[in-house]
């Protein structure tokens, strides 16, 4: 039991906040709970805190809307929270597809579907930046805020708090994706919110940190890692993970058995010591 | 020339390669950036729909509406929907079918001041500093003379009595039945300038599809247009006090009608 624990407590807690959060959104419009209303595009914590996704924003601003004082208070609130605390963790903390994502790459690696020979992803981790960058010109362009109305997540999300209709449509369709066609497909190469959360949590302060004299090279963080690009320093160097693309998922920190890997505050005079 | 060959040509696959690498980019961002914006116009077109109180401009409600829902967990009867997939309506954005649920207009208008990002504007729905639900215009009420069994001669008043706005909104016309000769229509005639679009008529209509229902203010209304004035209206009058003529000149009127006529266009004929 302490194994499972200790080997699964971050899963478990994002399962938990993942979960947890829902339940909060859907019982307020089912039960009229005051704790957290609204979806994640926007919501209020308690009636006092306003929270406002913050790439919306921008895409009305690109849109052309007026942004009122509501709305930039909110985003404000979010944008502060995952500058200076939790990095991209939106998406392993709370975004619900994270969890249709990890479990088709759960399946996908039962399967073996990783292991077929020739088996090759076509498709490089920058395209997120290019959907970023291509929603807010068709905002632009078409005076409407372009991802919003095709977005997977808020699809989801909404479904889940005020109905779904064929919403479940767009969680199979990225379940079969990221399960048959591209490996971490969605979250790890096309999610533009994904891509903003990377640009904005590029300089949290919690973040992974490797120390190198004790790992054992066993690779088993890089291998549960759904952008294991992040831990190019695993046995060379004790660095943090600065990429802005990690997750703080903590996957890699369970599956250590060597204490390799742990969230530490990011301390900036020790990463200029550290050579970064 | 044979050593430096494979040298050479991999130098110009290094650059050959980023060039088609951009190009990659640009042709994958603009066939899909055509697909979105062609799926995006598809959805967000559909103009038969009525939104909560208060609601800015259609066009500026699309760009301005985060669908967060708030107005929907506002609203006590559950009249607000968000739109879902499926629902053919501009996802996510808030809605409401009157037969299904009408508005019952709130004196407190809940929905109105939880909204974010000003989609439902305050100011839209305050009348001298105070909430006023009167003064929303959610839509108009439209009457389908054909189908109103009032306009048969059967009595029926249940739109008039079911609307908020008792005798402002809808009122009763009286006209004699020439039919029968001793009975009198009571034909519901809705008024624009007090309706609200709440769809309370909507949903007490007692025929099988109800013969008033609730269409969208740019939907149900015409325009005159600049040209025609009310000349017994002083108010409407007034609208010309800045007009200024304008003359356009053709080939036919650069004369007058009568001296046209009588000029050189028969010149000829009885000769």
């Amino acid at each position: 039991m302490k194994t499972l624990w200790n080997n699964y407590r971050y899963l478990i807690l994002r399962r938990v906040t993942q979960i947890g959060l829902l339940i909060l959104y859907f019982g307020a419009n089912a039960w009229g709970w005051k704790i957290l209303q609204g979806n994640l595009s926007s919501s209020i914590i308690l009636e006092t805190i306003p929270m406002s996704d913050p790439y919306a924003a921008l895409q009305m601003l690109a849109a052309g809307a007026v942004l009122a004082t509501d709305l930039l208070v909110g985003v404000g609130v979010v944008l502060a929270f995952y500058m200076l605390f939790g990095g991209r963790a939106f998406c392993s903390w709370v975004c619900p597809i994270n969890m249709v994502t990890d479990s088709a790459n759960y399946l996908r690696e039962k399967l073996g579907i990783n292991k077929i020979k020739g088996i090759k992803q076509p498709a490089s981790r920058k395209m997120r930046y290019w959907v970023l960058g291509l929603s807010l010109v068709i905002s632009a362009i078409m005076g409407v805020t372009a991802f919003e109305f095709i977005s997977p997540i808020s699809m989801v999300h909404r479904g889940i708090v005020f109905g779904l209709g064929f919403g479940w449509a767009a969680i199979l369709v990225i379940f079969l994706f990221d399960l048959f066609v591209l490996k971490n497909g969605w979250c790890g190469h096309i999610c533009p919110l994904g891509g903003f959360y990377s640009l904005i949590g590029k300089f949290s302060f919690i973040r992974v940190h490797h120390i190198e004299e004790n790992c054992t090279l066993c690779m088993k963080c890089k291998k549960v890692c759904p952008e294991n690009h992040v831990l190019h320093m695993i046995g060379k160097e004790s660095l943090p993970v600065l990429s802005g693309e990690c997750t703080n998922c903590a996957r890699c920190i369970e599956v250590c058995d060597d204490d390799a890997l742990g969230f530490h505050i990011k301390n900036l005079v020790n990463n200029k010591n550290l050579g970064e | 020339m044979s050593e430096n060959r494979p040298k050479k040509k991999e130098s110009v696959t290094d650059r050959r390669k980023f060039i088609l690498n951009m190009a990659r980019g640009v042709g994958l961002a603009t066939m899909g950036g055509f697909i979105w914006s062609a799926y995006v116009d598809e959805v967000t077109a559909s103009s038969l729909l009525l939104r909560p109180p208060g609601a800015i401009d259609e066009k500026d409600f699309l760009r301005t509406c985060i669908k967060c829902g708030l107005c929907v967990e506002a609203c006590p009867y559950d009249t607000l929907l968000l739109a879902k997939p499926g629902d053919h309506k501009p996802l996510g954005t808030p809605y409401f079918v009157p037969r299904e649920v009408p508005c019952y207009m709130c004196p407190d208008i809940p929905c109105v001041p939880v909204c974010p990002t000003g989609a439902l504007d305050e100011a839209s729905v305050t009348t001298d500093g105070k909430l006023d639900i009167n003064s929303a215009d959610m839509g108009l009420a439209v009457v389908d003379e054909e189908s109103c069994i009032a306009f048969w001669g059967i009595q029926c008043d249940a739109c008039y009595r079911a609307c908020p706005i008792l005798g402002e909104a809808i009122t009763i016309e009286y006209q004699k039945n020439e039919r029968t000769g001793k009975h009198a229509f009571m034909k519901p005639i809705v008024h624009s300038d007090a309706c609200t679009g709440c769809g309370l008529c909507e949903k007490a209509c007692v025929t099988e599809k109800p013969a008033i229902h609730i269409l969208p203010r740019e939907v149900a209304m015409g325009r005159a247009g600049d040209y025609y004035i009310k000349g017994w209206d002083k108010e409407d009058e007034k609208r010309l006090k800045n007009a200024h003529e304008i003359k356009t000149t053709t080939e036919l009127s650069k004369q007058k009608a009568a001296d046209k006529l009588n000029g050189d266009l028969l010149e000829g004929l009885y000769e």
